[in-house]
């Protein structure tokens, strides 16, 4: 097997790297055991189907779904027409090297291995983190637990293989948070998926440490379509965190994930996601969380790269007192449309939603913000705080805000403040005379503005996003 | 010993030339003092030298050790030297005072070479107490909301950690009250020495009260009619700009 390698080995020799765009440059010419072939239709499902060895319900749903996506529309009334340049005809959507993750680095096959070694996972999976999937085009490579965490009764794996091992408890979460009609791209992921990540953690259970997948992309006109559910039982908390990267090529990538989150009665979800998508890769992923009496699901969510990313996680408030929040930062430069937001449901009395979306903008670089806020008029003592912050760097930058709140009733709390800051070049100046080049003080200026949120992710991952505002600041210049 | 020499500057804003044939040398453990009235050339001189690019040098040079510095960046001039400390610092929203310095200072090692942070903390704790400030201020974003006297301080405090060769204030006594003007002049005082040459712009006497310059220079419509020691500010003050308008600008 030949390595295609478009950057030099400056990864290599960082292997805390980890998702920084270049390091993430680079590919191996994988032969492949499973394809099902470019295009979609019935067959191609079926051919996912048969090699994943689905029961006949989800082979059923996944039919259903198939026909779900190609009677929908493109969402292009409100959307992007960039949507349009997808060719769903071209796209790859199965490729695998097996189906069973090995649970050794050892065992990972070669390339694989050395794929997740130039970004870093076997060496942050040893320094902080509970368990680690790593999955490579459609299948997971790699799963694994830690011992303290698996004997608290603590499950997480392969959501193929938990479809498998724990059946009723996935069926009778899957697609309950997200049904496979929402939009186009669910319905989608719906017909196509695999990989992503299941978890289930049982009552009173507080894993202490993170647990982690990593997303990888390495083949040419491929289409990524993870599914992700994690269930937190009564009294539960867990943190996950994500992140993803694919190579650069010349034709477009897709990346469509689903991603449904239940927080059952006093259980904390903390899901974090750091990616940083080569700019050709069109992601188009749908999250969303349920929040049981007293519940908490908190989404940060980061978005650096991409040609487009549509992202709204959201959150229903289904039970009394629960809470919700988005943390969201977007870096748009040039040639990408981060188009990113929030959903906050609230369908419960003394429920709290709170958003904070800060986005950037470079170049050409375009980001929007789009948000969605519900409190119906039979609900009392509920509140809602959206913080929606734009910074531009140089002219050519657009920003656009979309929010949506609909606010019935008297007895409710809302708050919605919006603000649109510009880099000035007075400021510039004021950092170059202290020595600062023109890219280090643009990307401080970044740090700054998104420094509140950063603060409140765990280290690595402030410190990776720091890294890769840096990195992206440094390239804007010129 | 370092030398900043101007000759013969000349510079533009637009259309516009402000400084009409400037020289002056300043040396290393010197402070002179530049005078004169509002809209004479004095903050377009200094905006000119860090490399501002709204200021066009028409003729003239800037040389630092000997070396012309205009075709460098501002970055580079603030690298081998120069420090402006400016009339209106700009605030940097999100970033501690303590981070930026820091970035200033990593700025000038090779890239890789990171800067040792315990020992910068203490260097840099070291001289807020030499220049009174309180620990708390360094974790405070930079210039965010700062009164008049707390930004001037940012600027003494960012020059004490950067040390350069040379350094320009521009009007920093404009914005004070008594008791900071007090504060700031007592910390430039304190960084005053063999290793440091200043020029320090100002409008108003008062300021030299407390920093007493090793020479003054009044400048009137874009050059300097008159250069003297620091009886020449006392005078300048006992007779006014208007005396400077009849007497000098025509000599």
């Amino acid at each position: 097997m030949s390595q295609i390698d478009t950057t030099a080995s400056a990864a290599a020799e960082n292997p805390f790297a980890g998702i920084d765009q270049s390091s993430g440059n680079f590919s191996y010419d994988v032969k492949y055991d499973f394809d099902a072939g470019s295009g979609l239709n019935e067959r191609t499902v079926d051919y996912i189907s048969t090699v994943k060895k689905d029961a006949p319900w989800i082979r059923e749903f996944r039919q259903n779904a198939l026909k779900a996506f190609l009677a929908k529309p493109m969402p292009t009334h409100w959307a992007t027409k960039d949507l349009e340049n997808i060719n769903f005809d071209k796209i790859r959507y199965y490729l695998s090297s097996g189906q069973k993750p090995k649970r050794t680095w050892d065992e990972v096959p070669d390339d694989i291995k050395h794929t997740f070694e130039r970004l870093g996972i076997p060496e942050q999976e040893r320094k902080f983190l509970a368990g680690v999937e790593a999955q490579f085009d459609s299948e997971a490579a790699y799963s694994n637990i830690k011992d303290v965490v698996s004997k608290q009764g603590v499950i997480f794996m392969n959501s193929g293989e938990a479809l498998k091992e724990h059946p009723d408890l996935f069926r009778k979460w899957f697609g309950k948070v997200i049904p496979t009609g929402d939009n186009k791209f669910s319905a989608l992921n719906s017909a196509v998926f695999s990989g992503g990540s299941f978890i289930y953690v049982p009552p009173g259970v507080k894993v202490s440490h993170p647990l982690q997948a990593y997303f990888r992309i390495n083949a040419e006109n491929f289409g990524q379509f993870e599914r992700t559910l994690i269930i937190a039982d009564e009294g539960a908390e867990v943190t996950y965190m994500e992140g993803c990267t694919a190579p650069k090529f010349s034709t477009s990538t897709l990346h469509s994930a689903v991603v449904e989150l239940v927080a059952l009665k006093g259980a904390k979800i903390q899901y974090i996601t750091v990616q940083n998508w080569a700019n050709n890769v069109f992601n188009l992923v749908t999250k969303r969380g349920l929040a049981h009496e007293e519940a908490e699901i908190k989404w940060i969510d980061c978005n650096i790269g991409s040609r487009l990313t549509m992202k709204y996680p959201g959150v229903v408030l289904k039970g009394r007192k629960s809470r919700g929040e988005v943390i969201s930062i977007a870096l748009a430069n040039d040639g990408q449309h981060q188009d990113t937001g929030a959903k906050m449901v609230h369908g419960a009395d003394e429920t709290t939603s709170n958003i904070v979306a800060k986005s950037i903008s470079v170049g050409q670089g375009r980001s929007t913000y789009r948000g969605l806020v519900h409190i119906p008029r039979h609900l009392k003592g509920c509140k809602s705080n959206t913080e929606c912050d734009a910074l531009l760097i140089n002219t050519n930058s657009r920003t656009d805000t979309y929010p949506s709140i609909t606010v019935r009733g008297s007895e409710n709390s809302v708050q919605h403040e919006a603000s649109v800051s510009k880099v000035s070049e007075e400021q510039i100046l004021y950092m170059r005379q202290r020595g600062l080049t023109e890219g280090q003080a643009m990307s401080l200026s970044v740090n700054g503005f998104v420094n509140d949120l950063a603060s409140q992710f765990p280290m690595e991952y402030s410190v990776e996003l720091k890294r890769l505002i840096d990195l992206e600041m440094e390239g804007s210049v010129g | 010993m370092s030398s900043l020499e101007i000759t013969n500057l000349h510079v533009s804003i637009g259309e516009k030339e402000i400084v009409k044939g400037l020289s002056l040398t300043v040396n290393s453990g010197e402070v002179h003092a530049l005078m004169g009235p509002n809209g004479t050339g004095k903050s377009t001189l200094s905006k000119a030298i860090i490399g501002h690019p709204d200021y066009t040098i028409t003729g003239g040079d800037v040389r630092l050790d000997g070396k012309s510095v205009l075709q460098m960046e501002p970055d580079e001039r603030a690298r081998a030297g120069l420090f402006l400390a400016f009339q209106y610092p700009s605030e940097i929203p999100g970033v501690t005072i303590a981070n930026f310095i820091r970035a200033a200072l990593q700025a000038r090692h090779a890239e890789g070479e990171e800067l040792d942070a315990s020992a910068y903390y203490k260097r840099l704790y070291q001289k807020m107490d030499m220049l009174k400030i309180d620990r708390k201020f360094t974790s405070r974003a930079v210039n965010a909301g700062f009164s008049g006297g707390e930004k001037k301080r940012c600027e003494i405090l960012q020059m004490a950690m950067i040390e350069p060769k040379f350094a320009l204030m521009d009007e920093t006594d404009s914005g004070l009250d008594i008791d900071a003007l007090k504060i700031v002049s007592e910390g430039v005082n304190q960084l005053r020495g063999p290793g440091l040459g200043v020029l320090m712009i100002t409008h108003y006497q008062r300021l030299l009260n407390y920093i007493v310059p090793d020479h003054v220079h009044v400048m009137w419509d874009g050059r300097i009619v008159r250069s003297g020691d620091k009886s020449l500010a006392v005078e300048l003050e006992a007779k006014g700009y208007t005396w400077v308008k009849k007497e000098l600008a025509h000599a």
